[in-house]
């Protein structure tokens, strides 16, 4: 198995507060690793910080994507490398149809990996298909991105675009916020027909109940800003006992 | 010697530049009498600056300095080069008529649908025997010193009638083109919409390659009937050394419907100005606007909406997109007469800041002598949105994409109000060739 993300000792402040404390995490191709832990331990900061987002300043430590060096890279070129981030808040964007948004975003990665546009046909093809798949209506696609969208819809949309995509690293931020059951299964289904040899998958939650749906192959358990426990899917249930006070106190 | 003498007045350049036109200026009688007292209105005011509060943030002393002498007649070079002008717009499918350098130029000129008459204003003028000609230069719906200057001036310009219930199936569409430069531009056109007509005029301002420096001086002045209806939209293209000051004098009579777009480009100084009158219960009014502007453009939208019946609506949408050290510039006032109960009024602004020196100054004024109204008004300038921009870039698009991305967005909410799909558009079209040649 090769590695397809690797986190070492990473360290990140913003602005005067140190919010990771020295991270380490290695995802193969082929995994799916959950990263669990209370509200503040630092779990939506390691997903903004893989893709890119601005704000965050890194003061040590290094994060490998494919070998290659992630933090050097723009947020538009880890994209077209392979790293998705589907977001914990899908933004409404209003005035940018959803087909546009799609069609502009896949090529835009194509050409940053010198490959050729897809034609308005073949990109007709995949989008309708891979609907038909997640259960998105076409018209959903002519409104705003996001526009209106229940929170269903939106973590949906996030989902096609994975599909649509086809990155080789998924980091699902809190995927099963503000979902019903039966929205979450079909995210979950969605993104479980995603599952390859080839894809790794971060799955970043709070509750054990995504990973009813999402099995995961490593569960870790983030406190302060650190992995404090990694273990099999099993350590999830463990946590759904017992909470996470056990680890508050042991990072403290 | 008294050294004082030898320094010019400060009028001195612009009585010259009258005193030169007016041999060739249309109108004799009457028509020279108000063309005689505007000017010497204009000369004693001076071009207005920012103490004049209705030109607060649009000082035309600073920004202009002085108007510049009157163009010649084009010549055949001119309307060769006019002619090549025309053939690059976007908006075609029109019945143009075309105004080149402020003269109207009938072999560029389409003719006019059944329903629409058509007369230039020179000919009107120069008419002895129409006993009211020279009120065409008169208005009582401002006293601002830039239509009288402009009643001063004017050399040409169409006078278009819609007959009562037609409804010509192109729009009417007045081009300005210029081909001189470091020249003034005058014209004034007229549109009369009869009972029951509908209309789409669209005016477009654009110059013909090489021509620079120049100022156009502009007026329209339009009445609908009752019943009327009409789409209207301008295209601001100017050279971006040029200047546009532009007013449009609109009456509107009852159960009218008015929806107007106005997107600014061009020009390194322009200001749209209008003057709207409800006259006639039950009509609705939508005027919108765009400003996209770059470098060192300054470009000034100011609406006076007269609500002078009672049970009209207004609505009233102008947006800026501001990058470099560039100015956008909104005021509007709505003035609610003392009988106007019922009336619902609503003006917004919105300005998409750039870069950290570009400004957008908003002015809204409601003065409200009714009791029984709705009006409100608001204003939001901001940058980009961070977190719309990272989740783009999070999908792939690199920045500039992500950015033009967003501004079209911006854009396009606005442009959509335009009700005519080849018009829409040619709007986009300006706005596209705006953003690409940002990035």
């Amino acid at each position: 198995m090769s590695a397809l993300l690797e986190v070492n000792n990473l360290k990140v402040r913003v602005e005067d507060r140190e919010i990771l404390h020295g991270l380490t995490l290695t995802v193969n191709k082929g995994q799916v690793h959950a990263i669990m832990g209370p509200n503040g331990s630092g779990k939506s900061t390691l997903s903004h910080v893989i893709a890119g987002k601005p704000g965050y300043e890194v003061t040590d430590g290094e994060i490998l994507f494919e070998g290659d060096d992630l933090l050097a890279m723009e947020p538009d070129e880890r994209a077209a490398k392979g790293v998705f981030l589907a977001f914990q808040y899908p933004v409404e964007i209003p005035g940018v149809a959803t087909m546009n948004f799609l069609r502009t975003a896949l090529n835009a990665q194509r050409k940053a990996r010198g490959e050729a546009e897809m034609s308005t046909p073949d990109f007709l093809k995949k989008v309708r298909e891979v609907c038909t798949r997640l259960n998105i209506p076409q018209d959903m696609l002519k409104r705003g991105v996001n526009v209106g969208f229940s929170g269903g819809e939106k973590k949906r949309n996030e989902v096609l675009q994975m599909a649509l995509f086809e990155p080789s690293l998924c980091i699902l931020d809190e995927m099963d916020s503000g979902l019903d059951i039966d929205a979450l299964r079909i995210a979950a289904d969605g993104v479980n027909a995603l599952r390859t040899p080839d894809r790794g998958f971060v799955v970043i939650t709070h509750y054990q109940r995504l990973l009813n749906y999402i099995v995961p192959d490593v569960v870790h358990v983030m406190s302060h800003g650190r992995v404090v426990k990694s273990g099999g899917k099993e350590l999830a249930l463990e946590l759904e006992e017992s909470g996470y006070a056990q680890f508050e106190d042991k990072a403290a | 010697m008294n050294v004082a003498l030898l320094k010019p007045a400060p009028e001195h350049a612009p009585n010259d530049l009258f005193a030169d036109a007016r041999s060739r200026l249309p109108g004799t009688g009457p028509v020279a009498d108000v063309r005689a007292a505007s000017f010497a209105d204009f000369a004693a005011r001076g071009l207005p600056h920012r103490r004049i509060e209705e030109w607060k943030y649009t000082d035309l002393r600073a920004l202009l300095g002085q108007v510049a002498p009157l163009a010649a007649v084009p010549d055949e070079a001119a309307l060769a080069r006019a002619k090549a002008a025309l053939a690059k717009l976007d908006v075609t499918g029109t019945t143009r008529f075309v105004l080149v350098d402020g003269v109207f130029a009938a072999e560029l000129s389409d003719a006019p649908d059944a329903g629409v008459t058509l007369r230039r204003l020179c000919a009107v003028l120069g008419d002895e025997a129409n006993a009211v000609r020279a009120d065409l230069l008169r208005t009582n719906a401002t006293n601002d010193v830039m239509v009288a200057f402009n009643a001063a001036l004017a050399t040409d310009g169409v006078v278009l009638g819609v007959a009562d219930g037609a409804r010509p199936e192109k729009p009417l569409h007045i081009v300005h083109v210029a081909t001189q430069s470091a020249v003034s531009i005058a014209t004034r056109s007229f549109l009369q919409l009869g009972k029951n007509a509908q209309a789409t005029l669209v005016e477009s301002f654009v110059t013909a390659e090489g021509a620079h420096d120049y100022q156009t001086h502009d007026a329209v002045v339009i009445w609908l009937g009752d019943d009327a209806a009409l789409e209207h939209v301008r295209l601001v293209e100017d050279a971006h050394d040029a200047a546009n000051i532009s007013t449009a004098i609109v009456t509107l009579g009852a159960k009218a419907r008015f929806n107007s777009f106005s997107i600014t480009t061009g020009a390194h100084v322009s200001r749209y100005q209008a003057f709207i009158r409800f006259n006639g219960e039950d009509t609705h009014a939508s005027i919108n606007g765009i400003n996209l502007l770059k470098d060192r453009q300054h470009g000034d939208a100011t609406l006076v909406l007269d609500h002078a019946v009672p049970n009209c609506d207004s609505r009233e949408e102008f947006r800026a997109v501001v990058d470099d050290s560039a100015r956008s510039v909104f005021q509007g006032r709505i003035n609610v007469h003392p009988d106007a109960q019922k009336t619902d009024a609503k003006m917004m602004t919105r300005a998409l800041l750039l870069s950290d020196e570009a400004e957008a100054d908003n002015k809204p004024e409601l003065e409200i002598f009714a009791d029984d109204v709705t009006c409100g008004h608001g204003a939001t300038t901001g940058a980009l949105d961070d977190s719309l921009l990272f989740y783009l870039r999070a999908r792939g698009l690199p920045e500039k994409e992500a950015q033009a991305m967003l501004i079209q967005a911006f854009v396009g909410e606005a442009i959509e109000t335009i009700a005519d799909d080849s018009l829409r558009e040619a709007a986009e079209t300006a706005a596209e060739r705006w953003l690409k040649a940002r990035s």
